[in-house]
């Protein structure tokens, strides 16, 4: 497909294209080949252990680093000659929560987008912090703000401007599961939306409930590509057998929590004092 | 996108003069010390000292004290830099359609506020303490110019380390640094009372040029060539040192 044909159709098809992307940090050969691609409207989870080389891949896709070989193009716009161009349409947010701790919740996202160049960036901030339902944090400052706080202020200062495609480079770790089932449920929103979301994650669980596509980075190359049950047919076929299901420590610990942060379990009942 | 440059630095630099005036006691350390070194040096070693000129020695003092607070207030330039590189900010930044010079200069003209507020505390102070000038509104004009152009310099050195670094100490180690040159120049004795070797070293090192020039425009009398002196020094630190300083930002950031 010719570049024109990609950008023509890039509405509707690859949102992010990689071809033999190769990486080096001197002797040390981090990528060596990838292909990938992400749909509109899509999420694809990267998988792979530590030192894998996803969030190189990440970078050169955010135009932070330039590939030594091989092209990727972000909406039918090369990563190197229009990079430009390639970072109107991205967002990144890395694997620490890179906000402002001495601004407000507030003030960082009014930056982001007086940076962006939007027309009204105090109405942009206060919508973000009511859909991140920050609204009654939005006037304190970030470094206040808990772990699961500032990652939703980090996932919120991404989607200033609506960029097209957003990439997340493991966006839970460090989160309890009550924040990390927030973030969830806002990236399954996004690509309803029509975004491309690629997110990095060395947590399966989280590439099982998220992706449309998994693609798995070991040693330098994607070694494989495809949906859930595409990646299960690689292996031989399930035999049925049952087996006593356990409540997961994760099931006992939302249940004990409940599903809305901020209930604290009541204390032991205070002690009658007579005097 | 370079249409954006200015509104990009504008916004940026709003967001560090934020830190600024969020920390005030970032602009208020970096007075103690000049302030605790002037108090020293013209109640305690002034006396002393034999400057050779008519003035009291706090007059002699003041230029070389007024460039020690611009040394030890670029440190907080580096520090700041340094932690929006670590923290990922600048990544964020970087990935974003913004003019790529501004992040930068946003912290190189927040150096440049801050610093002249401290400078003026320092100069309130000095009043206080009987620093007299007869020196005209060109003069003072002249003066401050001097010293922006002394912090636009020492800030470029300072983005060096603050890019450059690897711990927030290192960052900040290069005001212990830059505070010392005023110490080996004409800024608190007349550079011909040192040794030799020192004597040289002093005589011909870019704070004894600036020094020379502030004292001379303080007192009313002509600056000669000095001020030539100065300013080549001035300019040629700012040139090597901002390309130093961008060229470190491109290898660090990528």
């Amino acid at each position: 497909m010719s570049t024109a044909a990609l950008r023509a159709g890039a509405g509707s098809s690859t949102a992010v294209r990689v071809r033999g992307v190769e990486k080096s940090f001197g002797d040390v050969r981090v990528l060596r080949g990838v292909d990938l691609d992400v749909a509109a409207g899509s999420v694809v989870a990267l998988l792979g252990s530590n030192g894998a080389g996803k969030t190189t891949l990440v970078r050169i896709l955010a135009t932070l680093l330039r590939p030594d070989a091989g092209t990727a193009s972000v909406h039918g716009l090369d990563v190197v000659a229009e990079a430009a161009q390639v970072r109107h349409a991205i967002s990144l947010t890395g694997q620490f929560a890179a906000v402002d701790d001495v601004l407000t919740g507030r003030e960082n996202l009014s930056l982001i987008a007086r940076l962006r160049h939007l027309p009204d960036p105090g109405a942009v901030a206060d919508d973000l912090l009511a859909r991140f339902g920050l609204t009654d944090a939005g006037g304190r400052r970030a470094g206040t703000y808990s772990g699961g706080m500032r990652r939703r202020l980090d996932i919120a200062m991404s989607l200033v401007g609506d960029p097209a495609v957003i990439f997340l480079d493991e966006p839970t770790t460090g989160l309890d599961p009550q924040a990390r089932l927030d973030v969830w449920a806002t990236i399954t929103r996004l690509a309803a939306g029509g975004t491309a979301v690629l997110l990095t994650t060395q947590h399966l669980d989280e590439a099982e409930h998220l992706a449309d596509r998994i693609a798995i980075l070991h040693e330098g190359v994607i070694v494989q590509d495809g949906t859930l049950a595409e990646l299960r047919r690689l292996l031989p076929p399930a035999t049925v057998e049952y087996v006593e299901k356990q409540p997961s420590l994760q099931d006992v610990f939302l249940a004990l929590v409940g599903p809305t942060t901020g209930t604290p379990t009541p204390d032991a009942p205070a002690r009658e004092d007579p005097s | 996108m370079s249409t954006h440059a200015v509104s990009d630095t504008a916004a940026l630099t709003g967001r560090s003069l934020r830190h600024v005036l969020r920390s005030p006691d970032t602009i208020v350390t970096s007075v103690v010390t000049p302030i605790a070194l002037m108090l020293m040096f013209t109640y305690v070693f002034g006396g002393a000292i034999e400057t050779g000129s008519r003035g009291s020695y706090i007059d002699y003092v003041l230029p070389g004290i007024l460039l020690i607070t611009v040394a030890s207030g670029v440190a907080y330039t580096s520090y700041r830099l340094f932690l929006d590189v670590s923290s990922g900010i600048v990544e964020r930044f970087r990935s974003m359609p913004i003019a790529r010079p501004s992040v930068l200069w946003a912290h190189v003209l927040t150096s440049l506020v801050a610093n002249l507020a401290g400078v003026a505390i320092v100069v309130a102070v000095a009043l206080l303490l009987g620093f007299r000038t007869g020196a005209s509104a060109g003069a003072w004009l002249a003066v401050l110019g001097m010293l922006a152009l002394f912090t636009l310099t020492l800030t470029w050195i300072a983005v060096i380390a603050g890019v450059g670094a690897t711990s927030p100490d290192g960052a900040s180690g290069i005001g212990y640094v830059l505070i010392f040159l005023p110490f080996i120049s004409s800024a608190f004795v007349p550079t011909d009372t040192m040794p030799g070797p020192v004597a040289w070293f002093a005589e011909h090192q870019p704070v004894t040029a600036v020094v020379d020039t502030i004292r001379a425009l303080f007192a009313g009398q002509p600056v000669g060539s000095d001020i030539v002196v100065a300013l080549a020094w001035l300019v040629g630190v700012l040139v090597v040192a901002y390309l130093a300083a961008v060229a470190t930002y491109r290898r660090r950031i990528g």
